[in-house]
């Protein structure tokens, strides 16, 4: 377990704050906007990212990857929300690599891995069902017709959905609707026959899709994991993802809040900097206060990916919650702190502001992670 | 509740845990396990006495002051241990304060007068620094001391002097020149309680008990060599002191003992439950946002131990006072919503003494927040010193 960074994780720190303040700052995301980009993401900055290997930093070094661990993987996140960077990193080189390797098969991963790793492939995680996070209700079906599955159902909010080259898709295959057992994760080209794709805008001016099946075929050699059990790979493929997503909120509620404090420090009203009001001050102050002990949560839920994965669970709740907490008390201070040009577009906190809203709902919103801390501790 | 552990001990580290955990198992009284509120010295003292003979009372001391010179994993240990069996707070007002001051600022003649004492209990200390005028605004207090050529001579008033009325000896801040800047006229003095003129007054609280207490200083006769640091210079000696005590305070609100009632525990006993589920949401909500949170002070009381380690820096130290204190108080309001009507017994045997102790334990926390430098002084300290913002 590690509460402190070490040598090695501070250089790739510093080598993506580097790399994405110069190539991918809030203008990018702003120029994807306001151009209605096609992808919502620019491809020739994600090869770049690949080449820098980070698409490969949580992959054990026999399939391509760096082997940095999650506390590596969080250091670059981190970075990517202080930018807002668009780009396939979350889905494909975090939620999909990480289905991949954790149900994968070996010909699976040796075919799939080094392809996600170079920027050749990437992946989305088509899951949700209804508009809020219920992981175990899945209506969508895979059945059995000879040797293959027939894939019909529908689903929204699949992150990078409309730009994936493959999707997994959650589906059942046996059970009642709200069961954890009866679940198969299939693997599944995103222009493949039967599917429809329908890209959604949203408030982020990031990339998410609304996704129809209708008899797809999918042949029983890809799916992932066993059939009915793909529970044990999604609970944890979800957890992982849970804790990344909270790395790159981090990144964003600290880059927000420093801008903040800047302005606090310049903006003067009656003859005074508006820093210098008490008032102010102690709300800075206690959202310092809340950033340490968000910081403390990261970094455990960091290193319990690597280090100790039965309390995964425990730790990806907590720090889902406590990021999810902390993002919305920091963007909302940041816009009124900054008075009337906190409500300008030409301000780029509006775009923290519209990014955090849709990353606390991405797998699991504040009170589902509650709850399911609260169940873990048995009450 | 599943609490992870969070790091694992080194192999000679889990040798030490094993040392204390038996050590203690075998010497600590029964009955001073899990008592509430301060001891009595009659009982203070034999502890004090055995943990000083075991040479664990001053971990964090240096050796050549007789202290432990502890790793700052095994002054975790200790601490962890002494929490898990529900050992009695020690004073920490020698221990803890004078002790450390004496070695950064104190003479080689003071420090060899009273570390020693410190270390064997044979001495008890207590602080003088506010004042019914000087609270938050620590640098206005009146208390004088004159120079009176061969000796000072002190009057006036202290007040919230911790065990003031059991203590031995007292360090105070009193003024020493009333025509400059408010901070630059102050002094640190030690005074020797038995001293004629000096008279003190407990006060009783909210909570029932009576640990602080009003001094009051008429005409006392203090010898010169008792000056610590420079004349006029005490306000450094204090700032350095107050950031041990905040510190020390941070300590108590993110390692709450585990024998007094826990919030999970109490939930179990007082609450119904249906399906494994609590039954009334509210609650079952705060106490998974109190679990949550202290959580995430106890990981943050690591971190600062491991950076401290690692010699890396972070704001974390300056806000964990604030957040500890804070969290402290969360939960003793939790603990009475919880236990509902059963949480407001007094005295008496209408109620269980653990229902009675919590009920006073939620009055006393009210003082966490408010000794050591308020939460608002706390605030204040933040915005200056970690993001630096403009002052007024």
């Amino acid at each position: 377990m590690a509460l402190v960074l070490n040598e090695e994780q501070r250089l790739l720190q510093d080598t993506a704050k580097d790399f994405l303040s110069k190539y991918a700052p809030i203008a990018s995301l702003r120029k994807l906007r306001d151009e209605h980009n096609p992808i919502g993401y620019d491809p020739a900055l994600w090869l770049q990212m690949t080449e820098m290997g980070w698409a490969s930093v949580i992959l054990p070094e026999a399939y391509g990857g760096l082997e940095f661990g999650f506390l590596g993987l969080g250091v670059v996140l981190e970075e990517s929300g202080r930018t807002l960077t668009a780009s396939p990193l979350f889905a494909s080189a975090v939620v999909g690599a990480s289905a991949v390797l954790l149900g994968g098969s070996e010909q699976q991963k040796q075919m799939l891995l080094p392809q996600i790793a170079s920027g050749d492939l990437t992946l989305a995680l088509a899951l949700e069902e209804s508009h809020h996070h219920r992981p175990t209700h899945i209506a969508t079906t895979a059945n059995m017709q000879g040797d293959d599955f027939v894939l019909n159902g529908n689903k929204c909010f699949v992150l990078d959905g409309h730009s994936a080259n493959k999707l997994i898709v959650v589906a059942r295959s046996s059970g009642t609707e709200s069961d954890s057992v009866g679940l198969t994760l299939l693997l599944v080209d995103r222009n493949a026959k039967g599917i429809s794709c329908h890209r959604t805008i949203m408030a982020d001016s990031r990339n998410a899709a609304n996704i129809t099946f209708e008899n797809v075929i999918v042949p029983a050699a890809d799916i992932l994991g066993t059939v009915d059990n793909g529970w044990s790979i999604l609970e944890p493929v979800l957890d992982r993802g849970r804790v990344a997503i909270a790395a790159e909120m981090m990144g964003c509620a600290l880059e927000t809040f420093e801008r903040t404090v800047a302005y606090l420090k310049e903006r003067e009203q009656f003859g005074v900097k508006i820093g210098s009001f008490q008032a102010l001050q102690h709300r800075a102050a206690h959202m310092q206060s809340e950033l340490e002990l968000c910081r403390s949560v990261l970094l455990q839920a960091l290193s319990t990916v690597d280090d100790a994965p039965e309390q995964l669970p425990l730790l990806a709740s907590l720090a889902k919650a406590r990021l999810n907490v902390l993002v919305k008390l920091v963007t909302n201070e940041a816009v009124q702190m900054h008075g009337g040009i906190g409500v300008t577009d030409d301000l780029e906190i509006g775009f923290f502001l519209k990014r955090a809203r849709v990353a606390m709902q991405i797998f699991g919103d504040t009170g589902f992670h509650k709850d399911r801390y609260a169940t873990l501790c048995s009450y | 509740m599943a609490v992870p552990s969070f790091i694992a001990d080194s192999r000679e580290d889990a040798r030490f845990r094993t040392e204390v955990r038996s050590w203690l198992d075998e010497n600590l009284p029964r009955e001073l396990c899990g008592w509430v509120g301060r001891l009595p010295p009659e009982k203070m003292i034999p502890w004090h006495r055995k943990m000083f003979e075991r040479g664990w009372i001053a971990p964090g001391w240096p050796e050549e002051y007789g202290g432990m010179g502890a790793t700052l994993a095994q002054q975790l240990i200790l601490q962890e241990e002494m929490g898990r069996i529900g050992a009695p707070t020690l004073s920490r007002q020698g221990l803890g304060h004078i002790g450390p001051i004496l070695m950064r600022f104190g003479s080689d003649a003071q420090k060899a007068e009273h570390l020693p004492k410190i270390l064997s209990g044979d001495v008890a200390w207590a602080q003088g620094y506010s004042e019914p005028g000087a609270g938050s605004d620590l640098a206005s207090l009146q208390c004088k001391a004159e120079d009176m050529g061969d000796h000072f001579l002190v009057n006036g008033t202290k007040i919230w002097t911790t065990a003031g009325d059991k203590c031995d000896w007292i360090f105070c801040l009193v003024r020493t020149d009333p025509n400059v800047k408010k901070q630059e006229g102050i002094s640190f003095l030690l005074i020797d309680m038995d001293d004629p003129g000096i008279t003190t007054t407990p006060i009783a609280l909210i909570s029932g008990e009576s640990e602080f207490c009003q001094t009051f200083f008429d005409n006392v006769k203090v010898p010169k060599e008792n000056l610590i640091g420079e004349l006029n210079k005490g306000w450094s000696v204090a700032k350095a002191l107050l950031v041990h005590e905040r510190k020390l305070m941070a300590e108590i609100g993110s390692d709450s003992p585990r024998h007094i009632l826990q919030p999970n525990v109490a939930a179990r006993e007082y609450l119904e439950f249906e399906n494994g589920k609590i039954t009334d949401a509210r609650l079952r909500d705060d106490l998974v946002e109190y679990d949550m949170l202290m959580q995430a002070v106890a990981l943050t009381h690591f971190r600062t131990f491991e950076e401290k380690s690692n010699g890396v820096r972070s704001a974390a130290p300056m806000v964990m006072k604030y957040v500890g204190t804070e969290a402290e108080k969360t939960k003793s309001e939790l603990l009475l919503a919880i236990m509902g009507s059963r949480g407001m017994g007094w005295e008496g045997d209408g109620f269980t003494p653990q229902e009675i102790d919590t009920t006073r334990l939620w009055a006393t926390s009210k003082v966490m927040t408010i000794a050591g430098g308020s939460s608002e002084i706390q605030l204040n300290l933040i915005a200056q010193k970690v993001l630096e913002l403009p002052q007024r």
